[in-house]
């Protein structure tokens, strides 16, 4: 997959900071709603991000990373709730935490391989909404109630409303994590990662440890869900377990395909393709059903269906996959 | 004043109609989402996910809202009822809220499904101060109008509820020995918390309580711990699925206890005809609401027009379906509120003609049971009356209870 160009990325980051200070001119099109949307799209595509670490570039399948996006939620939560750490703060604490977590059950996957890891990792994601509910954890983690929190604020009197801070928080966080994932993939590091993910024996003929590189590898990848869970505990500023569902896990899943495996510009992709689809269904939905005069009841998640198998279809390897073959294509023909 | 509106536009001319509209104008109060021509109403329900067989609420709101625009809206206003699927997931529903609020500009929001989602809006309501009104839960913490002067429950809350199974079983069984099966989240803990300020010192008599999760495939194992404690009572604090399930495991196992059903499942199609019509005899549930599939209600008016409605509004649906009964009794109400604050649609006075009832009768209510409410009291519910399974329906019995002031 081909470098995003340097030059377009910093176009896009200055238009990323400056935009949102347009709101007091364009109220409607910058509105706080909107910002928040992004902030969402934000928080996700640093979720698949640390999915495309594991799978895109070390052939790691999980369907699980939801349960490391719930860890560093009530991470993040229940250190603000019972010790008022300031929300900024959760962020390290999450991602030691899921990391941790994360090379922990690294150690016994590393036996499984392909389906069965995957399965392993799903039955993760299943077990954590019930753990967060057990009654020894119940004081910690507020059970079924899950915890309230407040919404951080702007600092130092900066004149910015509770959405447009939370904005540039997240997007100060995501460039970041970018940054690092970046480098960590064009490192030594990082080139091992992927020959492990390409030929495993090779990479083991060359001297690379794959045990403790699969590891490290699933303790990065929960880490960066984890930070992106702990920013949504923010974000949202509630956290319960009917919030990290296994459609959770599944819908990082279908960002990161959709997106693009093993492309970092493809995590970015995903993660806005998944909040923008997953809201504007029902619209369509009801499109289909009211505009279009189509007589049947479709639901939300058969639209959201059908929009998957056109996309999985006309573009195998994802959008960003899908537009640079395209762009190859034109400039071929030229 | 429409009327005079109305007459004025008749005679006079054009610049003299724009100066009585104008005045008129003056009187007319509104917040976002209400004009002369529309109120916008804003709800979330899950149409998909786990707790999607709620679905069919929202789709009875929106049965009766077309109705109420048939028959030409509330005081001359069309209402625009938005309903947004949130999958019963927090952040969902947060998300869909703000768009409902932020970019629809929603009036108010009505009847909002779930105790966790409901609760991830709670905060933000209160700080947009937009009415969360008559939301679709029954936990008990709704009614909170000193520090959540924008939301007001409906339905009689779980606590309440339970409390009056405690004082009637205290009441009526001698040497009671209770065992509880208990769904083990906010819903289940809530009744049990009621049932525990019930019994009061009395709790020693709760011989064993065991709790199951929505995922069990079945609750046997928790039933046949129940029988083996040797317990007497039984209170089934379970939603349809496994309530129908440990009627039937009781009836299996010989075991004759004093049975206590809990509102939740009260539905004759959906809990008790699983169960087995001959197992669940002598069965006591608490109602609020009358059962569709109750025959001693078919000549009722109330049903009546309300299977019209169903068959006119919502055809093909489900009429044994007790949700669109509690769809359309909502929804009254809350045409009632708005019809009440005329043209002075502003989402303060929402809130005030919300909390000012006064033995208003909604239909399908049982007979006797009406709504009050007032600036103090946010639960607006608040009584049910005991009812005994006999045959094939619910044979109410005893008096009213009322839990006001609790």
């Amino acid at each position: 997959m081909p470098a995003f160009p340097k030059k377009w990325l910093a176009v896009l980051l200055v238009l990323a900071v400056v935009i949102p200070l347009l709101q007091p001119v364009l109220p409607d099109i910058v509105s706080n709603y909107r910002l928040f949307l992004v902030s969402t799209m934000i928080i996700a595509s640093i979720a698949v991000l640390g999915l495309n670490l594991l799978t895109g570039f070390n052939g790691q399948i999980s369907l699980g990373h939801g349960a490391f996006y719930a860890v560093g939620a009530y991470t993040a939560a229940i250190l603000m709730d019972r010790l008022n750490v300031p929300y900024w703060a959760t962020l390290p604490a999450a991602a030691i935490v899921c990391f941790i977590v994360g090379y922990l059950f690294g150690l016994p996957a590393l036996k499984l391989e392909g389906h069965y890891l995957a399965l392993a990792t799903f039955a993760l994601a299943l077990a954590v909404p019930q753990i967060l509910k057990y009654k020894w954890l119940e004081d910690l983690t507020g059970g079924v109630q899950g915890i309230v929190l407040l919404k951080p604020e702007a600092p130092f009197g900066l004149p910015l409303s509770e959405d447009q801070w939370l904005y540039y928080f997240c997007l100060v966080v995501m460039v970041f994590l970018y940054w690092g994932a970046a480098n960590m993939l064009n490192s030594r590091s990082g080139r091992a990662m992927m020959a492990i993910r390409d030929q495993p024996m090779a990479a083991s003929t060359m001297g690379i440890d794959l045990a403790l590189y699969k590891t490290v590898t699933f303790g990065i990848s929960a880490a960066y869900t984890g930070i992106a869970g702990a920013l949504s505990a923010s974000a949202i500023a509630f956290v319960a377990p009917d919030s990290f569902t296994i459609f959770l896990s599944i819908k990082f899943l279908i960002g990161l395909v959709v997106g693009g495996v093993g492309s970092l510009a493809g995590s970015v992709v995903g993660g806005i393709f998944y909040v923008l689809v997953d809201n504007s269904a029902q619209a369509l939905s009801q499109f289909v059903r009211n505009d279009l005069g189509v007589p049947f009841d479709l639901s939300a998640y058969t639209v959201f269906g059908v929009l998957l198998v056109a996309l999985m279809y006309l573009m195998p390897m994802g959008i960003v996959g899908g537009v640079y073959l395209a762009v190859r294509r034109l400039r071929s023909q030229r | 004043m429409k009327t005079n509106r109305r007459s004025f536009l008749g005679g006079v001319s054009t610049a003299a109609v724009l100066t009585a509209s104008g005045s008129a104008f003056a009187q007319k109060k509104y917040d976002d989402g209400a004009t002369d021509k529309e109120i916008k109403i804003g709800h979330t329900n899950p149409y998909s996910g786990p707790a999607s067989s709620y679905g069919v609420i929202g789709k009875g709101l929106e049965g009766y809202w077309k109705m109420v625009n048939d028959r030409g809206g509330i005081n001359g206003r069309k209402v625009d009822f938005i309903t947004r699927d949130d999958a019963y997931s927090p952040p969902k529903t947060v998300e869909v809220v703000r768009q409902l609020v932020e970019q629809e500009k929603v009036l108010c929001l009505f009847n909002t499904l779930g105790t966790p989602t409901n609760t991830a809006i709670h905060k933000y309501m209160n700080q947009k101060k937009v009415p969360q009104l008559y939301v679709a839960t029954g936990a008990s913490k709704w009614g909170k109008p000193k520090e959540f002067p924008w939301t007001m429950g409906y339905q009689p809350d779980y606590h309440t509820e339970a409390v009056i199974y405690a004082k009637h079983i205290l009441a009526n069984v001698k040497d009671a020995k209770i065992g509880v099966l208990m769904q083990n989240d906010d819903y289940g803990k809530d009744y049990w918390g009621g049932f525990e300020e019930g019994l009061g010192k009395d709790i020693g008599k709760v011989v064993k309580r065991v709790t199951y999760e929505t995922t069990d495939p079945t609750v046997d194992s928790q039933i046949i711990q129940l029988k083996d404690s040797g317990a007497n009572v039984f209170f089934n604090i379970a939603i349809p699925k496994f309530a129908a399930q440990a009627i039937r495991k009781i009836a299996d196992l010989g075991w004759k206890p004093m049975q206590y059903l809990n509102n939740v499942s009260s539905s004759v199609a959906s809990t008790l005809r699983p169960a087995g019509i001959e197992n669940s005899q002598g069965i006591i549930t608490a109602l609020y609401l009358m059962d569709p599939t109750d025959k001693q209600w078919n000549d009722n008016a109330d049903m009546k027009t309300w299977s019209a409605w169903m068959d006119k509004y919502m055809p093909g649906a489900n009429k044994n379906d007790g949700n669109y009964i509690f769809a359309y009794s909502v929804a009254f109400l809350m045409e009632q509120t708005l019809k009440k604050c005329g043209d002075n649609l502003t989402r303060a006075n929402v809130m005030k003609q919300a909390a000012n009832f006064q033995k208003q009768r909604v239909p399908l209510l049982l007979p006797g049971i009406t709504v009050s409410t007032s600036p103090t009291d946010f639960y607006p519910i608040q009584s049910v009356q005991l009812a005994s399974f006999k045959g094939e329906t619910w044979n109410l019995f005893g008096d009213i209870q009322s839990a006001e002031g609790s």
